[in-house]
């Protein structure tokens, strides 16, 4: 007998009795207190706005390669007075014994680079011709410079073993892993609500049935089905066609969470008396699913698909990394990760490791999100 | 003042119905199969729900329906309403154009009679959609029935708000930002909108405090008068019934025990259980003592006991009643009234 | 040996909402409970009684605090404890929270809990505070279940206590609270959840065992009937203030406070042969927004213009022996019903 259910006497309905505030002004008020939420949300904007203007952002098309310069490593960008923002020339050895390359920096020669620099012509969301890109060598001032020894590279973070940017070809393929992520969702999301709401407003044996599926379908195991799956998409599809496909592949396993939240909400909420009174009203089906129902959760809906991008997103990156799901030249995370696929690439390449940190951060600020959106969605509960 | 009851047979055409009656609840019966947990599901128990009721609503009549919680009394009402389909029984309802058997009718025929029935429900915050402004839940029903729109549909609501007490700047906000008797009032409004004659109040007060209950009670008492209103009115406190109603049904284990005026029933209860609630009402009068008339609790409704149901609890208890069933007979007394008991 | 039992002095708690007001949902109250007596605190939802009862146990969570006042506690063996004052870690406020001082709660499951036996749980609370074995609190409690009433003890002694009915919960409840024999028992809506044959039964087994023990009952309600059948003194709550106190048939006979007469008034029971009840004006208003002066003038048919509506709450002032009424206009409103009685 130490605590009881003490009932607040202030609880945050009370508290916005005053205001008579909507649902949504409540929940994005509780939201934006949820500091780490909000930073979450200025990442993912930010990343989801880098990549899609990728034409933009990145220096080079993600099929640029410059084979003389392989696995060049990341050039530190440096400010001088008297040569402005530069990273400093490399210089390649070729061992004659082992053939590999190693590179140093030559001090004498600068390349300079800026924002904003003129550079090949792009499409930016293939619509709006560029020739601005926003960081690159700045040529105009290379001219200047009259120089024509060191090779006139700039790789923020390296260059693989073809000497393609990596810089370029993280920012491109957050195009793909991202998006990834939100299609696949989107078909989970009409295959849940569908499913789940089925089982959950018609019940008994349609119910019954349709919990025994999900229950068949969640006791395979996620990474062995997702590999078979990859596995059976035909290599000589188009890359459009197999991106459709891997999303299906990813969809398919994950409906079944967001089917039994469906499902278990509906079932609760039904029961509630203003769903009995729109019923006594003479509201039809539709609309007491649609109006009364489904409003009353979509906050979770929203919370749940949240939650499940980042698994989404682990998903193609472990597909592509097997070589299973996306393949070159389609760029995307995973993809890129293929080349740490030996130690010693990883042992004497380590930037290519490189991709990793964009995923970190996505899925980190997805579950940051997931989680704020979750304390914000339900502003009747008392906590 | 004495209003002819018809017999209640189970033959009678649907039609025949006296002019007085609004509604004639007969053999009304709702049991809920108990299902085996497992992959197979098999029927293994039955709870009556409500077994076997039969009463009559006369026009402008208030009938009080009571019986402790698991009596049945919510069931009853839900049943009558088509908000749970009975498992047998009629139910006839003398709607604007003939009497029709509710309990028979399709869902589809139901739509257009559920403009002269609604009901009033007991909880005030979980009644009203949280999602919907003041305005949307009034206004509901009209969209629903094609009745009206755009600024007819707005000068409705705000007409009904005022009847019911509140204000028309109230009908833009959102439920949780009003008290229960507040709440109250707005689902009161949700169903008297489409004008019904026939309003079953499901404990309709008994979630509010007592100065609010007396406003809300006062509140149906003028619109009973406004608009004709017939009310079934389901509730536990014998206090309100008391006041509130022209008559009173009392339900025990699913069954009706009694039904009498409610001046003769609380003055002179005659089933032993209509007692025993009684005598266990705290009147809020230190000079008048309850006392525990009867031990125990009410039965379980899918193990309910051979006979009465009410005889393993009943102080007056003899052997007929373990076996035979009593049932829902005239009583002799001046004024009309039943009640189902062996003893006599 | 004092005779009160537990004296509550200028009990201030307040607490803090999303928007950093504070809201005094107890403001200032002061009561005391005479040894072996039932005091009752009466009052609509939201007036602080609840608080008031969690206040005294020092059971108030954030954003609630104790701001203010004194809670004496005056054990049988002498000496004074201020619960108030006590530090949330205190090893005495543990020895009285289920030793000196038991609570029940209107929902009884949300004092049981569901994996564990009954025996279980009344054990703990026998060895928590007696200095006795396993097999002597096995059998003080199977006896203690006997003496609420229930049938075959030792068999409910092992089940759990969601194979009892809603009845059968309170009184394991009831007996858990009482096993200790404390020296006050803080009911808080013991029977609003249950049928009014159960009440009837429930009622009758406190009062009996309160007898037996000699305790004192502190009862929380909002339920003038329970009141009536129960208590011997009555403090009648309004807005985190005790508006009115006295004996059980003073406040219900000759209320004295507008509040009190209304809330009577709005009885059913007391409306006899009306057709309409008469009712308090307006609702209760939210504690953000507590009126100035009187806070029930707004809603008092006895209020003044100048007088009611300024400065501060008015305090409750003694009109004849026992009796508080915190009204300005009390001996006016007095006169003017002499003789006349409520009901």
């Amino acid at each position: 007998m130490t605590t009881g259910a003490s009932e607040p006497p202030v609880s945050a309905a009370e508290g916005a009795a005053a205001t008579g505030e909507s649902q949504w002004a409540l929940i994005s008020r509780r939201f934006f207190r949820h500091r780490l939420a909000v930073a979450a949300l200025f990442v993912l904007g930010v990343l989801y706005f880098v990549s899609a203007f990728a034409d933009f952002f990145a220096p080079h098309a993600p099929t640029w390669r410059n084979l003389a310069t392989a696995n060049c490593p990341p050039q530190l960008p440096r400010f001088s007075l008297e040569h402005g923002l530069h990273v400093l020339a490399l210089d390649r050895h070729i061992d004659p014994v082992t053939l590999r390359k190693t590179y140093r920096e030559n001090r004498t020669h600068v390349i300079p680079i800026g924002f904003f620099v003129r550079g090949e012509p792009r499409r930016i969301l293939g619509l709006l011709p560029t020739h601005r890109h926003f960081i690159g060598i700045d040529r105009e001032r290379l001219v200047r410079l009259e120089r024509t020894t060191a090779e006139t590279t700039f790789y923020l973070l390296g260059a693989d073993k073809y000497g393609q940017d990596i810089f370029s070809r993280l920012i491109h393929g957050g195009r793909v892993s991202l998006s990834v992520g939100v299609v696949a969702i989107l078909v989970t999301f009409v295959l849940g609500i569908g499913i789940g709401g089925l089982s959950g407003y018609v019940g008994g044996t349609v119910d019954t049935f349709i919990q025994r599926v999900i229950e068949v379908v969640n006791s395979f195991p996620n990474l062995p089905l997702w590999l078979a799956l990859g596995a059976i998409l035909p290599p000589d599809w188009s890359p459009l066609t197999t991106y459709l496909a891997i999303t299906m592949v990813l969809s398919l396993l994950s409906w079944t969470s967001l089917a039994r939240v469906v499902r278990g909400k509906i079932l609760a909420l039904r029961e509630e008396d203003y769903a009995v009174a729109a019923r006594l009203l003479g509201a039809s089906h539709s609309r007491i699913l649609f109006r009364h129902l489904l409003p009353g959760f979509t906050s979770h809906i929203i919370v749940v698909l949240t939650l499940s991008v980042p698994a989404m997103i682990l998903g193609e990156t472990a597909l592509s990394f097997l070589g299973l799901g996306l393949r070159p030249p389609i760029v995307s995370w995973g993809v890129l990760l293929q080349d740490c696929l030996s130690v010693q690439n990883v042992a004497n390449y380590p930037w290519l490791l490189l991709p990793v940190v964009p995923i970190v951060v996505t899925v980190l600020s997805f579950n940051f999100l997931g989680d704020g959106l979750r304390d914000a969605a339900d502003p009747y509960s008392s906590r | 003042m004495n209003p002819s009851y018809p017999p209640l047979s189970g033959n009678a055409a649907p039609t025949a119905l006296p002019e007085t009656v609004m509604l004639s609840v007969e053999g009304l019966t709702k049991h809920f199969p108990i299902w085996s947990r497992g992959f197979v599901r098999r029927q293994v128990g039955t709870i009556r729900a409500v077994d076997d009721v039969s009463f009559q609503l006369l026009r402008g009549e208030t009938l009080g329906l009571v019986g402790e919680s698991g009596s049945g009394k919510t069931t009853a009402a839900r049943a009558i309403l088509r908000a749970l389909s009975p498992s047998s029984g009629r139910v006839l309802f003398r709607t604007t154009t003939g009497v029709v058997d509710l309990a028979q009718l399709p869902e589809r025929s139901l739509k257009g009679l559920r403009q002269e029935m609604q009901m009033i429900f007991q909880d005030p915050y979980s009644s009203l959609n949280p999602r919907m402004t003041v305005a949307q839940i009034v206004g509901e029903p009209l969209v629903i029935h094609r009745l009206a729109r755009g600024a007819e549909l707005e000068d409705r609501v705000v007409e009904i708000l005022r009847k019911v007490g509140l204000k028309a700047e109230h009908r833009e906000r959102y439920p949780h930002a009003f008290s229960g008797g507040q709440r109250q009032r707005i689902g009161i409004a949700r169903a008297l909108i489409l004008r019904p004659a026939f309003i079953v109040a499901d404990e309709a007060v008994s979630a509010l405090d007592v100065s609010v209950q007396a406003q809300v009670l006062n509140l149906l008492k003028d619109l009973q008068e406004e608009f004709r209103l017939t009310y079934l009115f389901v509730a536990h406190n014998l206090d309100v019934v008391k006041h509130f109603c022209d008559r009173v049904a009392v339900m025990y284990a699913g069954r009706l025990v009694e039904i009498a005026p409610t001046r003769e029933l609380f003055q002179r209860p005659l089933h032993p259980y209509t007692q025993a609630l009684l005598a266990a009402v705290p009147w809020p009068d230190p000079d008048r003592k309850m006392n525990v008339a009867v031990a125990g609790e009410i039965p379980d409704p899918s193990r309910l006991p051979t006979g009465c149901a009410f005889h393993p609890r009943c102080p007056d208890c003899f052997e007929r009643c373990r076996s035979e069933r009593p049932l829902l007979l005239p009583a002799t007394s001046p004024t009309p009234r039943s009640v189902a008991c062996l003893k006599e | 040996m004092h005779p009160s039992v537990l004296e509550v002095r200028n009990l201030r708690t307040h607490f803090v909402n999303d928007e950093g007001q504070a809201l005094r949902a107890v403001d200032g109250i002061s009561f005391s409970i005479p040894r072996g007596r039932t005091l009752a605190l009466v009052g609509e939802s939201g007036c602080g009684k609840s608080v008031t009862s969690y206040s005294i146990l020092r059971l108030v969570q954030k954003p609630g605090r104790i701001v203010e006042g004194q809670v004496l506690l005056r054990p049988r063996q002498g000496g004074e404890i201020d619960l108030a004052a006590l530090r949330d870690d205190d090893e005495r406020l543990y020895d009285v929270r289920g030793g000196k001082v038991s609570m029940i709660f209107q929902e009884p499951m949300t004092a049981l809990s569901p994996v564990h036996t009954i025996g279980d749980q009344i054990m703990e609370a026998i060895l928590l505070h007696q200095p006795v074995g396993r097999e002597a609190a096995r059998r003080t409690g199977i006896d203690m279940l006997r003496k609420v009433g229930m049938s075959s003890p030792e068999r409910r002694f092992d089940q759990f206590p969601h194979e009892l009915s809603g009845g059968m919960r309170q009184r394991v409840v009831i007996a858990m609270a009482l096993v200790c024999r404390p020296e006050l028992l803080i009911a808080d809506e013991p029977t609003t959840a249950l049928d009014v044959t159960i009440q009837a039964q429930i009622l009758a087994l406190i009062k009996s065992l309160q007898v037996e023990i000699g305790c004192s009952v502190l009862l929380i309600t909002h339920d003038l009937g329970v009141v009536a059948q129960v208590a011997d003194e009555v403090a009648v709550m309004y807005l985190g203030r005790i508006v009115e106190q006295g004996s059980v048939r003073a406040i219900l006979r000759q209320p004295r406070h507008p509040y009190t007469q209304g809330l009577l008034r709005s009885l059913p029971s007391l409306n006899e042969g009306r057709r309409r009840l008469s009712s308090i004006p307006g609702t209760v208003p939210s504690l953000t927004s507590i009126p100035p002066g009187c806070p029930f003038h707004p809603r008092c048919a006895f209020a003044q213009p100048g007088r009611c509506d300024v400065g501060a709450a008015p305090v409750a002032r003694s009109l004849e022996p026992e009796r508080w009424v915190a009204c300005v206009r009390a001996e006016e409103i007095a006169v003017g019903q002499e003789g006349k009685e409520v009901g």
